[in-house]
Protein backbone atom coordinates (compact mmCIF):
# COMPACT_ATOMS: atom_id res chain seq x y z
CA UNK A 1 0.00 0.00 0.00
CA UNK A 2 0.85 3.46 -0.79
CA UNK A 3 0.70 5.89 2.06
CA UNK A 4 1.36 9.26 1.01
CA UNK A 5 1.97 11.58 4.45
CA UNK A 6 0.88 15.34 3.99
CA UNK A 7 -0.30 18.58 5.93
CA UNK A 8 -0.90 21.49 3.93
CA UNK A 9 0.92 23.62 6.17
CA UNK A 10 4.70 23.25 7.21
CA UNK A 11 6.32 21.99 9.89
CA UNK A 12 3.26 19.93 11.30
CA UNK A 13 5.25 16.77 11.66
CA UNK A 14 4.81 14.99 8.34
CA UNK A 15 8.59 13.79 8.34
CA UNK A 16 8.00 12.53 12.16
CA UNK A 17 5.35 10.85 11.54
CA UNK A 18 6.21 9.40 7.88
CA UNK A 19 10.01 8.56 9.00
CA UNK A 20 8.50 6.65 12.41
CA UNK A 21 5.83 5.04 10.69
CA UNK A 22 8.08 3.73 8.15
CA UNK A 23 10.91 2.48 10.90
CA UNK A 24 8.05 1.10 12.66
CA UNK A 25 6.62 -1.14 10.03
CA UNK A 26 10.52 -2.48 8.95
CA UNK A 27 9.49 -3.62 5.78
CA UNK A 28 8.78 -0.84 4.04
CA UNK A 29 10.12 1.90 1.41
CA UNK A 30 10.50 5.67 3.08
CA UNK A 31 10.36 7.74 0.42
CA UNK A 32 11.22 12.06 1.04
CA UNK A 33 9.12 13.99 -2.02
CA UNK A 34 10.13 16.93 -0.03
CA UNK A 35 12.96 17.84 -2.27
CA UNK A 36 13.52 21.46 -1.59
CA UNK A 37 13.76 20.67 1.93
CA UNK A 38 14.48 17.16 2.34
CA UNK A 39 15.05 15.80 6.21
CA UNK A 40 13.67 12.38 6.39
CA UNK A 41 17.51 11.31 6.34
CA UNK A 42 18.50 13.23 8.94
CA UNK A 43 15.68 10.67 11.07
CA UNK A 44 16.43 7.54 9.42
CA UNK A 45 20.23 8.02 8.56
CA UNK A 46 20.57 5.35 5.51
CA UNK A 47 23.76 3.20 5.52
CA UNK A 48 25.03 2.51 2.00
CA UNK A 49 24.07 5.54 -0.14
CA UNK A 50 24.20 5.44 -3.50
CA UNK A 51 23.54 8.67 -5.49
CA UNK A 52 22.08 9.01 -8.44
CA UNK A 53 21.84 12.16 -10.79
CA UNK A 54 18.00 13.47 -12.11
CA UNK A 55 18.29 14.74 -15.34
CA UNK A 56 15.83 16.98 -17.44
CA UNK A 57 15.88 17.85 -21.07
CA UNK A 58 16.56 20.67 -22.36
CA UNK A 59 17.36 22.10 -26.19
CA UNK A 60 20.28 22.55 -28.10
CA UNK A 61 20.25 24.67 -31.11
CA UNK A 62 22.87 23.79 -34.33
CA UNK A 63 22.91 27.39 -36.10
CA UNK A 64 24.47 26.03 -39.20
CA UNK A 65 21.28 24.14 -39.89
CA UNK A 66 18.85 26.51 -37.97
CA UNK A 67 17.41 28.78 -41.03
CA UNK A 68 16.24 31.30 -38.49
CA UNK A 69 12.51 30.55 -39.14
CA UNK A 70 11.56 31.83 -35.22
CA UNK A 71 8.93 29.25 -35.32
CA UNK A 72 10.25 27.58 -32.06
CA UNK A 73 10.53 30.85 -30.24
CA UNK A 74 7.51 32.10 -31.50
CA UNK A 75 5.87 28.60 -30.15
CA UNK A 76 7.33 28.61 -26.77
CA UNK A 77 4.29 28.88 -24.21
CA UNK A 78 7.06 29.39 -21.58
CA UNK A 79 8.93 32.41 -22.87
CA UNK A 80 12.00 30.08 -22.31
CA UNK A 81 13.41 31.15 -25.69
CA UNK A 82 14.26 34.34 -27.22
CA UNK A 83 16.07 35.18 -29.99
CA UNK A 84 19.81 36.67 -30.37
CA UNK A 85 21.95 37.30 -33.61
CA UNK A 86 19.88 35.09 -35.59
CA UNK A 87 19.45 32.32 -33.63
CA UNK A 88 17.13 31.12 -30.68
CA UNK A 89 18.75 30.92 -26.99
CA UNK A 90 17.27 29.13 -24.44
CA UNK A 91 16.41 29.30 -20.29
CA UNK A 92 17.14 26.85 -19.19
CA UNK A 93 15.30 27.67 -15.93
CA UNK A 94 12.33 28.51 -17.39
CA UNK A 95 12.48 25.61 -19.87
CA UNK A 96 9.45 22.60 -19.24
CA UNK A 97 11.40 19.99 -21.41
CA UNK A 98 7.70 19.81 -22.94
CA UNK A 99 9.65 19.02 -26.49
CA UNK A 100 7.69 21.36 -28.77
CA UNK A 101 10.71 23.51 -30.47
CA UNK A 102 12.29 19.91 -31.16
CA UNK A 103 9.02 19.11 -32.82
CA UNK A 104 8.45 22.10 -34.77
CA UNK A 105 11.16 22.93 -36.17
CA UNK A 106 11.35 21.94 -39.90
CA UNK A 107 14.92 21.56 -40.69
CA UNK A 108 15.71 19.21 -37.64
CA UNK A 109 18.03 21.69 -35.61
CA UNK A 110 17.19 21.08 -32.46
CA UNK A 111 18.54 18.35 -30.38
CA UNK A 112 17.54 17.90 -26.45
CA UNK A 113 20.31 17.00 -24.54
CA UNK A 114 19.92 16.16 -20.71
CA UNK A 115 20.83 19.16 -18.05
CA UNK A 116 21.23 18.04 -14.31
CA UNK A 117 18.67 19.70 -11.39
CA UNK A 118 19.14 17.13 -8.91
CA UNK A 119 19.78 13.52 -6.85
CA UNK A 120 18.46 11.14 -5.16
CA UNK A 121 19.77 9.00 -2.79
CA UNK A 122 19.16 5.77 -1.76
CA UNK A 123 20.25 3.95 0.93
CA UNK A 124 19.16 1.28 3.65
CA UNK A 125 18.12 2.26 7.90
CA UNK A 126 17.97 -1.47 8.64
CA UNK A 127 15.32 -2.96 6.60
CA UNK A 128 13.87 0.10 5.59
CA UNK A 129 14.39 1.53 2.24
CA UNK A 130 15.27 5.02 2.50
CA UNK A 131 14.91 7.40 -0.65
CA UNK A 132 15.92 10.86 -0.95
CA UNK A 133 15.34 13.41 -3.61
CA UNK A 134 17.20 16.58 -3.20
CA UNK A 135 16.56 19.59 -5.78
CA UNK A 136 19.91 21.67 -6.93
CA UNK A 137 20.06 24.93 -5.33
CA UNK A 138 18.77 27.28 -7.85
CA UNK A 139 16.07 25.20 -9.69
CA UNK A 140 12.78 26.07 -9.82
CA UNK A 141 10.81 22.81 -10.12
CA UNK A 142 10.95 19.73 -8.07
CA UNK A 143 8.41 18.23 -9.57
CA UNK A 144 11.06 16.02 -11.87
CA UNK A 145 12.95 14.72 -8.87
CA UNK A 146 9.65 14.01 -7.15
CA UNK A 147 8.47 11.76 -10.03
CA UNK A 148 11.91 10.26 -9.99
CA UNK A 149 11.37 8.96 -6.33
CA UNK A 150 8.48 7.85 -6.42
CA UNK A 151 9.37 5.77 -9.72
CA UNK A 152 12.24 4.57 -7.85
CA UNK A 153 10.17 3.72 -4.66
CA UNK A 154 7.37 1.95 -5.97
CA UNK A 155 9.88 -0.09 -7.68
CA UNK A 156 11.60 -1.34 -4.44
CA UNK A 157 8.12 -1.37 -2.62
CA UNK A 158 6.69 -3.37 -5.11
CA UNK A 159 9.85 -5.81 -4.72
CA UNK A 160 9.90 -6.21 -1.52
CA UNK A 161 6.47 -6.09 -0.63
CA UNK A 162 5.95 -3.80 1.18
CA UNK A 163 4.27 -0.50 2.23
CA UNK A 164 5.58 2.77 0.20
CA UNK A 165 5.19 5.60 2.53
CA UNK A 166 5.49 8.98 1.14
CA UNK A 167 6.49 12.30 2.75
CA UNK A 168 5.01 15.04 0.48
CA UNK A 169 5.97 18.66 0.84
CA UNK A 170 3.91 21.18 2.25
CA UNK A 171 1.33 23.01 0.42
CA UNK A 172 -1.05 21.76 -1.58
CA UNK A 173 0.46 22.87 -5.38
CA UNK A 174 2.07 20.97 -8.42
CA UNK A 175 4.42 19.19 -6.17
CA UNK A 176 2.17 17.75 -3.28
CA UNK A 177 -0.49 17.14 -6.14
CA UNK A 178 2.30 14.89 -7.98
CA UNK A 179 3.23 13.28 -4.92
CA UNK A 180 -0.10 12.38 -3.81
CA UNK A 181 -1.88 11.04 -7.43
CA UNK A 182 -1.05 7.41 -7.48
CA UNK A 183 -1.38 6.93 -3.11
CA UNK A 184 -3.63 4.44 -2.19
CA UNK A 185 -4.19 6.43 1.67
CA UNK A 186 -3.66 9.55 2.34
CA UNK A 187 -2.45 10.66 5.85
CA UNK A 188 -3.13 14.37 6.56
CA UNK A 189 -0.82 15.63 9.58
CA UNK A 190 -2.73 18.99 11.03
CA UNK A 191 -1.77 21.32 14.00
CA UNK A 192 -4.57 22.03 15.97
CA UNK A 193 -4.03 26.32 15.14
CA UNK A 194 -6.32 28.57 13.64
CA UNK A 195 -3.27 28.55 10.81
CA UNK A 196 -3.16 24.42 10.84
CA UNK A 197 -6.84 24.31 10.41
CA UNK A 198 -6.65 26.68 7.42
CA UNK A 199 -3.85 25.17 5.40
CA UNK A 200 -5.53 21.17 6.11
CA UNK A 201 -8.50 22.61 4.12
CA UNK A 202 -6.39 23.25 1.44
CA UNK A 203 -4.77 20.48 1.56
CA UNK A 204 -8.01 17.97 2.12
CA UNK A 205 -9.54 19.67 -0.78
CA UNK A 206 -6.93 18.28 -3.06
CA UNK A 207 -7.62 15.13 -1.66
CA UNK A 208 -11.21 15.19 -1.89
CA UNK A 209 -11.07 16.13 -5.24
CA UNK A 210 -8.45 12.87 -6.03
CA UNK A 211 -11.46 11.11 -4.08
CA UNK A 212 -8.73 9.34 -2.00
CA UNK A 213 -9.11 7.23 1.47
CA UNK A 214 -8.30 9.46 3.88
CA UNK A 215 -7.51 10.34 7.77
CA UNK A 216 -5.42 12.26 10.11
CA UNK A 217 -3.27 12.45 12.66
CA UNK A 218 -3.23 15.38 15.27
CA UNK A 219 0.02 16.32 16.59
CA UNK A 220 0.82 19.08 18.89
CA UNK A 221 -2.19 19.03 20.67
CA UNK A 222 -2.03 21.70 23.57
CA UNK A 223 -5.48 21.49 24.11
CA UNK A 224 -8.46 19.96 21.63
CA UNK A 225 -8.87 22.74 18.73
CA UNK A 226 -12.71 22.66 18.60
CA UNK A 227 -13.18 24.18 14.72
CA UNK A 228 -10.72 21.55 13.85
CA UNK A 229 -13.45 18.47 15.34
CA UNK A 230 -16.34 20.32 14.23
CA UNK A 231 -14.92 20.11 10.44
CA UNK A 232 -13.66 16.42 10.64
CA UNK A 233 -16.79 15.52 12.16
CA UNK A 234 -18.87 17.16 9.68
CA UNK A 235 -16.45 15.97 6.47
CA UNK A 236 -16.72 11.97 8.53
CA UNK A 237 -12.70 12.64 8.35
CA UNK A 238 -10.98 9.81 10.58
CA UNK A 239 -8.81 11.33 13.39
CA UNK A 240 -6.56 8.35 13.57
CA UNK A 241 -4.33 9.63 16.14
CA UNK A 242 -3.74 12.49 18.60
CA UNK A 243 0.07 13.35 19.66
CA UNK A 244 -0.17 15.88 22.88
CA UNK A 245 2.48 18.87 22.61
CA UNK A 246 5.84 17.43 24.25
CA UNK A 247 9.04 19.63 24.75
CA UNK A 248 10.66 16.43 24.85
CA UNK A 249 9.34 15.03 21.91
CA UNK A 250 10.37 18.40 20.55
CA UNK A 251 13.60 18.39 21.73
CA UNK A 252 14.08 14.76 20.66
CA UNK A 253 13.31 15.54 16.69
CA UNK A 254 15.66 18.52 17.04
CA UNK A 255 18.35 16.22 17.47
CA UNK A 256 16.84 13.99 14.53
CA UNK A 257 16.26 11.06 17.17
CA UNK A 258 13.68 8.45 15.90
CA UNK A 259 10.50 7.89 18.37
CA UNK A 260 9.87 4.61 18.01
CA UNK A 261 13.14 3.24 18.18
CA UNK A 262 13.68 4.77 21.60
CA UNK A 263 10.49 3.65 23.43
CA UNK A 264 9.18 0.11 22.24
CA UNK A 265 5.23 1.93 23.21
CA UNK A 266 5.46 4.34 20.30
CA UNK A 267 6.89 1.64 18.12
CA UNK A 268 3.00 -0.27 19.14
CA UNK A 269 1.15 3.50 18.47
CA UNK A 270 2.79 3.44 15.17
CA UNK A 271 2.18 0.03 14.42
CA UNK A 272 -1.69 0.64 15.42
CA UNK A 273 -1.89 3.85 13.38
CA UNK A 274 -0.75 1.90 10.29
CA UNK A 275 -3.14 -0.60 10.98
CA UNK A 276 -6.53 2.10 11.32
CA UNK A 277 -5.04 3.39 7.53
CA UNK A 278 -6.57 -0.53 6.26
CA UNK A 279 -5.22 -2.09 2.94
CA UNK A 280 -2.12 -4.98 3.06
CA UNK A 281 1.18 -4.38 1.91
CA UNK A 282 1.54 -3.90 -1.22
CA UNK B 1 10.40 51.95 0.65
CA UNK B 2 12.54 49.04 2.41
CA UNK B 3 11.40 45.96 1.64
CA UNK B 4 11.36 43.26 4.04
CA UNK B 5 11.26 39.74 3.06
CA UNK B 6 10.49 36.95 5.98
CA UNK B 7 11.86 33.54 4.84
CA UNK B 8 12.44 30.24 6.53
CA UNK B 9 13.31 27.58 4.61
CA UNK B 10 11.66 24.86 6.65
CA UNK B 11 7.62 25.08 7.07
CA UNK B 12 6.22 25.63 10.48
CA UNK B 13 9.27 27.91 11.82
CA UNK B 14 7.02 30.65 12.53
CA UNK B 15 6.95 33.01 9.20
CA UNK B 16 3.69 34.39 9.89
CA UNK B 17 3.42 34.86 13.55
CA UNK B 18 6.96 37.13 12.95
CA UNK B 19 5.18 38.98 10.04
CA UNK B 20 2.25 39.59 12.19
CA UNK B 21 4.30 40.43 14.98
CA UNK B 22 6.23 43.02 12.47
CA UNK B 23 3.01 44.42 10.75
CA UNK B 24 1.44 45.27 14.59
CA UNK B 25 4.70 47.17 15.51
CA UNK B 26 5.37 48.91 12.48
CA UNK B 27 2.06 49.64 10.87
CA UNK B 28 3.40 49.27 7.59
CA UNK B 29 2.15 51.00 4.69
CA UNK B 30 2.62 48.08 2.57
CA UNK B 31 1.74 44.12 4.03
CA UNK B 32 1.90 41.22 1.22
CA UNK B 33 1.49 37.41 1.99
CA UNK B 34 3.13 35.36 -0.80
CA UNK B 35 2.82 31.98 0.84
CA UNK B 36 0.08 31.30 -1.93
CA UNK B 37 -0.08 27.84 -1.23
CA UNK B 38 -0.91 28.12 2.52
CA UNK B 39 -1.68 32.00 2.69
CA UNK B 40 -2.02 32.61 6.45
CA UNK B 41 -1.13 36.08 7.31
CA UNK B 42 -4.75 37.40 6.89
CA UNK B 43 -5.84 35.11 9.43
CA UNK B 44 -4.00 37.11 11.89
CA UNK B 45 -3.84 40.80 10.33
CA UNK B 46 -5.47 43.56 11.75
CA UNK B 47 -6.37 45.62 8.09
CA UNK B 48 -9.75 46.36 7.84
CA UNK B 49 -11.03 48.18 4.59
CA UNK B 50 -12.09 48.18 0.99
CA UNK B 51 -11.89 44.45 -0.38
CA UNK B 52 -10.86 43.83 -4.03
CA UNK B 53 -10.76 40.51 -6.02
CA UNK B 54 -9.81 39.00 -9.20
CA UNK B 55 -9.31 35.73 -10.49
CA UNK B 56 -5.49 34.73 -11.12
CA UNK B 57 -4.95 33.52 -14.59
CA UNK B 58 -1.64 31.00 -14.08
CA UNK B 59 -1.38 29.62 -17.43
CA UNK B 60 -3.81 28.00 -20.52
CA UNK B 61 -4.54 24.51 -20.73
CA UNK B 62 -5.14 22.44 -23.61
CA UNK B 63 -8.91 21.37 -24.54
CA UNK B 64 -9.64 18.42 -27.12
CA UNK B 65 -13.39 19.50 -29.22
CA UNK B 66 -14.87 15.71 -29.15
CA UNK B 67 -17.10 16.49 -31.99
CA UNK B 68 -13.82 17.25 -34.00
CA UNK B 69 -11.07 14.54 -32.26
CA UNK B 70 -10.74 11.22 -34.37
CA UNK B 71 -9.14 9.90 -31.07
CA UNK B 72 -5.67 9.37 -33.50
CA UNK B 73 -3.68 9.36 -30.03
CA UNK B 74 -1.16 11.56 -32.07
CA UNK B 75 -1.35 14.07 -28.98
CA UNK B 76 -1.22 11.37 -26.36
CA UNK B 77 1.94 9.82 -26.97
CA UNK B 78 3.89 13.69 -27.85
CA UNK B 79 2.50 14.49 -24.46
CA UNK B 80 5.43 14.68 -22.27
CA UNK B 81 3.08 15.48 -19.11
CA UNK B 82 1.00 12.67 -19.51
CA UNK B 83 -1.89 14.96 -19.42
CA UNK B 84 -3.56 13.36 -21.83
CA UNK B 85 -6.37 9.92 -21.57
CA UNK B 86 -8.26 7.98 -23.52
CA UNK B 87 -11.45 7.33 -21.68
CA UNK B 88 -14.43 5.16 -23.11
CA UNK B 89 -12.76 5.93 -26.68
CA UNK B 90 -12.40 9.28 -26.04
CA UNK B 91 -9.35 11.66 -26.01
CA UNK B 92 -9.30 13.93 -22.93
CA UNK B 93 -6.84 16.28 -21.17
CA UNK B 94 -6.00 15.85 -17.34
CA UNK B 95 -6.58 19.24 -16.25
CA UNK B 96 -4.44 19.16 -13.36
CA UNK B 97 -1.42 17.45 -15.03
CA UNK B 98 -1.48 20.13 -18.26
CA UNK B 99 1.38 22.42 -18.19
CA UNK B 100 0.06 24.52 -21.15
CA UNK B 101 2.97 23.72 -23.55
CA UNK B 102 0.57 23.49 -26.06
CA UNK B 103 2.48 21.08 -28.00
CA UNK B 104 -0.48 18.70 -28.24
CA UNK B 105 -2.55 21.86 -30.54
CA UNK B 106 0.77 21.30 -32.87
CA UNK B 107 0.28 18.06 -33.59
CA UNK B 108 -3.09 17.06 -33.99
CA UNK B 109 -3.97 16.64 -37.70
CA UNK B 110 -7.33 17.63 -37.14
CA UNK B 111 -7.13 21.12 -35.25
CA UNK B 112 -9.41 19.48 -32.08
CA UNK B 113 -7.60 20.77 -29.44
CA UNK B 114 -7.00 24.61 -28.36
CA UNK B 115 -5.90 26.64 -25.53
CA UNK B 116 -8.00 28.24 -22.41
CA UNK B 117 -7.49 30.32 -20.10
CA UNK B 118 -6.92 28.49 -16.40
CA UNK B 119 -8.31 30.08 -13.42
CA UNK B 120 -5.40 29.21 -10.92
CA UNK B 121 -6.22 31.14 -7.81
CA UNK B 122 -7.25 34.40 -6.71
CA UNK B 123 -5.89 37.60 -5.66
CA UNK B 124 -7.35 40.13 -3.11
CA UNK B 125 -6.16 43.69 -2.53
CA UNK B 126 -7.47 45.60 0.58
CA UNK B 127 -7.23 49.24 1.00
CA UNK B 128 -7.65 50.89 4.54
CA UNK B 129 -7.71 54.16 4.53
CA UNK B 130 -6.16 55.94 7.30
CA UNK B 131 -6.57 59.12 9.37
CA UNK B 132 -3.92 61.21 8.28
CA UNK B 133 -5.18 60.35 4.65
CA UNK B 134 -3.09 57.81 3.49
CA UNK B 135 -3.74 53.79 3.63
CA UNK B 136 -2.27 50.85 4.06
CA UNK B 137 -2.23 48.22 1.61
CA UNK B 138 -2.63 44.50 2.32
CA UNK B 139 -1.84 42.17 -1.40
CA UNK B 140 -2.53 38.36 -1.21
CA UNK B 141 -3.60 35.41 -2.78
CA UNK B 142 -5.03 32.05 -2.64
CA UNK B 143 -4.03 28.67 -4.97
CA UNK B 144 -6.48 26.79 -6.23
CA UNK B 145 -5.11 23.65 -5.06
CA UNK B 146 -2.81 21.04 -7.09
CA UNK B 147 -2.26 23.71 -9.42
CA UNK B 148 1.43 25.27 -10.47
CA UNK B 149 2.64 28.55 -11.16
CA UNK B 150 2.67 30.04 -7.99
CA UNK B 151 5.72 31.80 -8.58
CA UNK B 152 4.02 33.70 -10.99
CA UNK B 153 1.31 34.45 -8.96
CA UNK B 154 4.36 35.76 -6.21
CA UNK B 155 5.27 38.15 -8.76
CA UNK B 156 1.46 39.29 -9.43
CA UNK B 157 0.84 39.48 -5.09
CA UNK B 158 4.08 41.50 -5.09
CA UNK B 159 3.28 43.94 -8.09
CA UNK B 160 -0.22 44.41 -7.22
CA UNK B 161 0.94 45.54 -3.78
CA UNK B 162 3.44 47.72 -5.21
CA UNK B 163 1.27 49.31 -7.66
CA UNK B 164 -0.88 50.29 -5.07
CA UNK B 165 1.41 51.78 -2.90
CA UNK B 166 3.65 53.10 -5.92
CA UNK B 167 1.28 57.08 -5.91
CA UNK B 168 3.39 56.89 -2.03
CA UNK B 169 6.90 56.11 -3.64
CA UNK B 170 7.11 59.47 -5.43
CA UNK B 171 6.78 61.34 -2.60
CA UNK B 172 9.26 63.79 -1.38
CA UNK B 173 12.33 62.07 -0.32
CA UNK B 174 12.79 61.73 3.20
CA UNK B 175 14.68 59.58 5.97
CA UNK B 176 13.11 56.11 6.61
CA UNK B 177 10.45 55.96 8.76
CA UNK B 178 9.26 52.33 9.62
CA UNK B 179 5.61 53.71 10.06
CA UNK B 180 5.36 54.11 6.54
CA UNK B 181 7.68 53.57 4.44
CA UNK B 182 8.35 49.09 5.41
CA UNK B 183 6.89 46.69 2.95
CA UNK B 184 6.12 43.34 5.28
CA UNK B 185 5.95 40.33 3.00
CA UNK B 186 5.58 37.01 4.02
CA UNK B 187 7.06 34.29 1.85
CA UNK B 188 6.54 30.48 1.46
CA UNK B 189 8.64 27.47 2.73
CA UNK B 190 11.15 25.53 0.45
CA UNK B 191 13.85 27.15 -1.93
CA UNK B 192 11.97 26.62 -5.47
CA UNK B 193 9.87 28.46 -8.04
CA UNK B 194 8.08 30.91 -5.45
CA UNK B 195 10.54 31.19 -2.71
CA UNK B 196 13.10 32.69 -6.02
CA UNK B 197 9.99 34.80 -7.26
CA UNK B 198 9.45 36.54 -3.66
CA UNK B 199 12.92 37.37 -3.25
CA UNK B 200 13.52 39.46 -6.37
CA UNK B 201 13.84 43.30 -5.88
CA UNK B 202 13.57 42.98 -1.58
CA UNK B 203 15.99 44.82 0.64
CA UNK B 204 16.70 41.79 3.01
CA UNK B 205 15.74 38.53 3.86
CA UNK B 206 14.22 37.64 7.77
CA UNK B 207 15.13 33.96 8.29
CA UNK B 208 13.08 32.83 10.81
CA UNK B 209 15.04 29.13 11.71
CA UNK B 210 14.15 26.49 14.33
CA UNK B 211 16.42 24.82 16.37
CA UNK B 212 16.62 21.38 14.73
CA UNK B 213 18.93 19.09 12.74
CA UNK B 214 16.09 19.45 9.93
CA UNK B 215 15.72 23.74 10.91
CA UNK B 216 19.93 23.71 10.81
CA UNK B 217 19.69 21.89 6.92
CA UNK B 218 17.02 24.13 5.23
CA UNK B 219 19.10 27.41 6.53
CA UNK B 220 21.95 26.19 4.86
CA UNK B 221 20.29 25.58 1.71
CA UNK B 222 17.93 28.77 2.23
CA UNK B 223 21.03 31.34 2.91
CA UNK B 224 22.56 29.45 -0.76
CA UNK B 225 19.76 30.56 -2.67
CA UNK B 226 19.91 34.01 -1.01
CA UNK B 227 23.47 33.95 -1.96
CA UNK B 228 22.91 32.74 -5.41
CA UNK B 229 20.28 35.49 -5.29
CA UNK B 230 22.64 38.54 -3.99
CA UNK B 231 20.23 39.54 -1.48
CA UNK B 232 21.40 40.61 2.12
CA UNK B 233 19.88 38.14 4.81
CA UNK B 234 19.52 37.99 8.89
CA UNK B 235 18.84 35.27 11.09
CA UNK B 236 16.68 35.07 14.21
CA UNK B 237 15.66 31.43 15.81
CA UNK B 238 12.19 30.96 17.04
CA UNK B 239 11.79 28.38 20.20
CA UNK B 240 15.12 28.57 20.90
CA UNK B 241 15.29 26.86 24.11
CA UNK B 242 13.70 23.74 22.38
CA UNK B 243 17.34 22.96 21.49
CA UNK B 244 20.23 25.35 23.07
CA UNK B 245 22.78 22.97 21.38
CA UNK B 246 21.03 23.67 17.99
CA UNK B 247 20.50 27.53 19.04
CA UNK B 248 23.95 27.48 18.86
CA UNK B 249 25.15 25.67 15.92
CA UNK B 250 23.04 28.11 14.22
CA UNK B 251 24.87 31.29 15.73
CA UNK B 252 28.00 29.85 15.08
CA UNK B 253 27.15 28.79 11.47
CA UNK B 254 26.01 32.83 10.86
CA UNK B 255 28.86 34.03 12.50
CA UNK B 256 30.79 31.49 10.19
CA UNK B 257 28.91 32.92 7.09
CA UNK B 258 28.91 36.39 7.84
CA UNK B 259 24.92 36.81 8.08
CA UNK B 260 23.81 38.69 10.77
CA UNK B 261 21.78 36.90 13.95
CA UNK B 262 19.20 38.91 15.20
CA UNK B 263 17.86 37.27 18.28
CA UNK B 264 15.93 34.37 19.75
CA UNK B 265 12.62 33.87 20.00
CA UNK B 266 11.53 31.28 23.38
CA UNK B 267 8.69 28.54 23.31
CA UNK B 268 5.65 30.58 24.67
CA UNK B 269 2.49 28.68 24.74
CA UNK B 270 0.82 32.50 24.42
CA UNK B 271 1.77 31.79 20.04
CA UNK B 272 -0.69 29.24 19.78
CA UNK B 273 -3.49 31.30 22.41
CA UNK B 274 -2.97 34.66 19.88
CA UNK B 275 -2.95 33.07 16.66
CA UNK B 276 -6.27 31.02 17.63
CA UNK B 277 -7.63 34.33 18.76
CA UNK B 278 -6.85 36.17 15.59
CA UNK B 279 -4.03 38.51 17.44
CA UNK B 280 -0.02 38.54 17.69
CA UNK B 281 1.66 37.80 20.96
CA UNK B 282 3.17 41.43 20.53
CA UNK B 283 -0.96 42.18 21.57
CA UNK B 284 -0.50 40.64 24.81
CA UNK B 285 2.19 40.77 27.75
CA UNK B 286 4.24 37.69 26.72
CA UNK B 287 8.30 36.37 26.50
CA UNK B 288 7.90 35.99 23.12
CA UNK B 289 6.01 39.29 22.31
CA UNK B 290 8.88 40.97 24.24
CA UNK B 291 11.90 38.68 22.04
CA UNK B 292 10.00 39.74 18.76
CA UNK B 293 10.16 43.52 19.79
CA UNK B 294 13.39 43.44 20.09
CA UNK B 295 14.29 41.84 17.03
CA UNK B 296 11.88 44.29 15.16
CA UNK B 297 14.27 46.88 16.46
CA UNK B 298 17.66 45.40 15.48
CA UNK B 299 16.23 44.11 11.69
CA UNK B 300 14.83 48.27 11.37
CA UNK B 301 18.26 49.25 12.32
CA UNK B 302 19.73 46.91 9.46
CA UNK B 303 17.10 48.33 6.93
CA UNK B 304 17.93 52.19 7.60
CA UNK B 305 21.33 51.35 7.30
Amino acid sequence: MKIAVLSGKGGTGKTFISTNLAAALKNSVYVDCDVEEPNGRIFLQPQDVQTEDVNRLIPEFDSDICSACRKCVDFCRFNALIFIKNKPLVFKEVCHSCGACAYLCPEGAVTETERKVGVIEKGRHGTVDCITGILDIGEASGVPVIKKVLQEGEKLACKKGGDLIVDCPPGSACSVQESVADADYCLMVVEPTAFGLHNFKMVYELVELLGKDCGIVINKEVEVYKPLEDFCREKKIPVLLRIPFSKKIAGESARGILAVEENKEVENIFLALRKKTGGKAS
Amino acid sequence: MKKLLILSGKGGTGKTTVAAAFMRLSKASAVADCDVDAPNLGLVSDFQGERRTKDFIGAQKAFIDSNICVACGLCASKCRFSAIEKENGTYHIRDIACEGCALCTAVCPVNAISMLDDVAGKQCLLRERQKNNGSRIFSGAKLKMGRGNSGKLVTEVKSALFKAVAVKESDLVRHFDPSRDLAIIDGSPGIGCPVIASVAGVDLLLIVAEPSISGFSDLSRLLETGNQLQTKAVVCVNKWDISRENTQKIKNYCRQKEVPFVGCIPFDRKVIEAVNQGISPVDCESSSGEALRKIYREVLSRLAG
